[in-house]
């Protein structure tokens, strides 16, 4: 607890502070035990084996290795471009890596944020813009990472920047080809949550930035067939390759921002659909005005399939009566998920202000089991629905909903009143759970980062160090880390870039001296510690004699990879790689001690 | 009469993040356990070689404890995870050559978890206390001496 105080009291003395060692009898003894006759003999035990420790410990200096100022920040939503920004204001190169043709996430699509009712669109795309002209900020969408290596400071990462089949340096951004792609109503809008087709070349939203289109190779006729080229036909520029491949780029890197955010709860058929684990009877994607609360926001946004009008998407009528359901996967183990999703109350209570507003005479109800409105402003906002806009808020849960005469029969219970209720909805929108990416697993086996079992990234100190992982160097803005909302993902990314921005502070980074080394002489190349090693650490090292013939390939650690678990010493047959610090000598020397 | 005075000794491996910072706790709480437990610390269970073990045996150890990070988080991502695969196949190998395994304690303890380490440290003890002194294992010693 107390070895960082007692290094430096050594070195203070001019000491190494290496050669200092603890028996911690104040901890580990005094403090613990009744008997003080047994608990001083004790002691005589701890500090015998210290002492045995203490005599084969050397003199060690921290390794000091060099910081690449340069950051890669994953995920282009509101958290990553808050980090790059920040990041790169303060005067350091920042590599954006989004996979999406366009920067913005989720933010982009919604209609207006709680609780102020502004609009999204309207306070992100400055900041879109700005990412794209800032003249440190490297913009790579529609990429993905691929790989990353090395350590905090000195990372070396591989991003895969697919292939747009668009030339981005001819492209102008004009959008003929847009207008002009035969294929109208095939593809599925990922931006318009299904409510909406895209052609074939697209640009996701109009704001996009960059305003460059992508070819979707899985609907464009030409990859199918060989034939139509209207695009090549009416782009001016010649800018569309159809044979364009996807491009592999390394950077050099110094501190990683993860912010890949988040992924609504889906139990329909929707593409990438998870499996359904349950709310079957809510009838969500097989009745087409069941729908989740990103689909809402695209209906009530301004640049929406509607225009901001209030439509059911089955028949483009206005819906007289609207249902809210929350907590549809969240806080329920057995269909969903355990974990509360933290914005849902604000977001429905705000669906359902936004439907007051433009359908006065409509009326909204809200199906919830609690209200969790903490945060600056929120309750009075959740008040000003119920009060101001009359919302009829009912505490309960829905059984069913099915169709009857063109109507949703809403079934559930008002616990407060003990009585069931039932509603024919015109509409009905399910505010389901938040999820981690379906492909967060893989990013964290690729960055080093642990997860939980949703897949959202852990952070190493729940209080302490928020916006830390394990492994150094990588920090964590935004939804990935758990559900949050944009206040709190925007503070947490300004939280990573200054975290980022604290190592680029020196030139140097210090380090734990105690990692693994290899006696050359006796390693018989076997790799087991190489197979063992959580940090790829372990490098092949060719031995070569004064001819320059390869002798043997031997393990050699990289000292600055290592990180000194001594995983690599136990499995080690020949006992040629061993921990400084903490050797076999030494550990035998205090089981010893101990007979 | 010589069971009531037996006091059995245990030595146990941990790691330098869970679980002897776990203990760490248990003392800054004033918590309380029997003294017959003496720490070792390792940087990882993932560092501990079985070998350790066996020598803490022959040096009289009547009982082994190894404490490491839950599963999952391990401070070097996977350490526990190897340390956890290796002591299946240990313990495999110590009925085998005829050590009694039910000797050698495995438990996860959190650096947060000062009151699970005295709950383990504890049953421990009484468990190997009730199994008396390890004379066993001199015994087969003794003969492989012989046998040379």
């Amino acid at each position: 607890m107390h070895e960082k105080t007692f290094r430096k009291a050594c070195a203070d003395s001019g000491l190494n502070p290496f050669l200092c060692e603890i028996a911690n009898l104040r901890e580990h003894c005094s403090w613990v035990h009744e008997d003080i006759v047994e608990g001083t003999k004790k002691a005589i035990d701890l500090v015998r084996i210290a002492v045995e420790r203490v005599k084969r410990n050397v003199p060690l200096s921290p390794i000091q290795v060099p910081v690449t100022k340069k950051a890669l920040v994953i995920g282009g939503g509101i958290s990553g471009i808050q980090a790059s920004l920040d990041i790169a204001n303060a005067g350091f190169d920042v590599v954006l890596v989004e996979k999406q043709p366009s920067i913005g996430g989720h933010m982009s699509q919604l209609s207006e944020t709680f609780p102020t009712l502004d609009c999204s669109q309207c306070i992100l795309t400055p900041r879109m813009v700005e990412v794209y002209q800032h003249p440190r900020i490297k913009l790579l969408t529609y990429s993905e990472v691929e790989n990353v290596e090395g350590f905090i400071g000195n990372f070396k990462v591989t991003i895969r920047k697919k292939a747009r089949s668009i030339d981005e340096s001819k492209c102008t951004g004009c959008g003929l080809c847009v207008q002009k792609c035969p294929i109208k109503k095939k593809a599925y809008n990922e931006f318009e949550e299904g409510l909406a087709f895209r052609p074939a070349v697209y640009v996701p939203f109009p704001q996009a930035v960059p305003n460059i289109p992508v070819i979707d190779r899985t609907v464009c006729t030409y990859y199918q067939t060989g034939k139509c080229q209207m695009c090549v036909k009416v782009c001016g520029r010649e800018a569309i390759k159809f044979d364009q491949e996807d491009t592999l780029i390394t950077e050099d890197i110094g501190a990683i921002v993860v912010a890949t955010g988040y992924k609504l709860y889906t139990i329909d058929k929707k593409p990438d659909a998870q499996e359904i684990k349950g709310y079957g009877e809510y009838g969500y994607g097989k009745y087409k005005d069941v729908v989740d609360g990103l689909q809402f926001e695209r209906i009530a946004s301004a640049s929406g399939p509607t225009s901001g009008e209030i439509l059911r998407p089955s028949d483009n009528s206005v819906p007289k009566k609207i249902v809210f359901i929350q907590c549809v996967g969240s806080r329920d183990e057995s269909k969903g998920f355990s974990y509360c999703s933290k914005i849902c109350c604000m977001y429905t209570a705000k669906h359902a202000m936004l439907y007051k507003h433009k359908v006065h005479d409509g009326e909204a109800y809200v199906f919830y089991m609690d209200i969790r409105a903490g945060g600056k402003g929120y309750d009075e906002f959740v008040r000003r629905a119920i009060e101001e806009d009359n919302v009829k808020y009912i505490r309960g849960r829905v059984s069913r909903i099915y169709e009857e005469n063109g109507k949703y029969i809403v079934k559930g219970e008002d616990t407060i009143a003990g009585m069931p209720v039932v509603i024919d909805a015109d509409m009905v929108v399910l505010a389901t759970a938040i999820t981690a990416q379906p492909d967060a697993v893989k990013l964290a086996q690729t960055v080093g980062m642990s997860y939980d079992k949703y897949g959202f990234y852990n952070e190493v100190h729940p209080k302490l160090r928020p916006v830390e992982v394990s492994t150094a160097g990588v920090f964590l803005a935004g939804a990935c880390q758990a559900p949050k909302d944009i206040p709190e993902s925007v503070a947490m990314a300004s939280a990573a870039a200054s975290k980022s921005l604290v190592l680029f502070g020196s030139d140097l980074l210090e380090r734990e001296p105690t990692v693994a080394k290899v006696n050359e002489s006796i390693c018989a190349g076997c790799f087991y510690c190489q197979k063992v090693c959580a940090y790829n650490a372990i490098e092949r090292k060719e031995i070569k004699d004064r001819q320059g013939n390869v002798v043997k390939v031997i393990a050699s650690v990289n000292s600055g990879l290592c990180q000194g678990c001594g995983t690599c010493n136990a499995v080690c047959p020949s006992k040629s790689v061993e921990l400084v610090g903490f050797n076999d000598e030494q550990i035998y020397a205090q089981i010893n001690a101990l007979g | 009469m010589e069971e009531k005075t037996f006091e059995p000794k245990i030595t146990a491996f941990v790691c330098n993040w869970c679980t002897y910072t776990g203990a760490d706790l248990a003392g800054t709480s004033r918590l309380k356990y029997k003294p017959n437990i003496k720490m070792i610390r390792v940087p990882c269970t993932g560092r501990i070689d079985p070998v350790f073990i066996i020598k803490a045996f022959e040096k009289g150890a009547d009982g082994v404890l190894i404490s490491g990070c839950h599963p999952g988080d391990c401070h070097y991502n996977t350490g526990n995870y190897h340390a956890r695969r290796r002591w299946v196949l240990f313990t495999e190998l110590l009925n085998y050559i005829g050590i009694d395994s039910s000797r050698l304690f495995f438990s996860w303890v959190s650096a947060s978890e000062g009151k699970k380490f005295v709950d383990v440290v504890t049953e421990v003890t009484e468990t190997v206390r009730k199994k008396g002194p390890f004379i066993q294992y001199h015994k087969i010693n003794k003969e492989f001496v012989l046998d040379e």
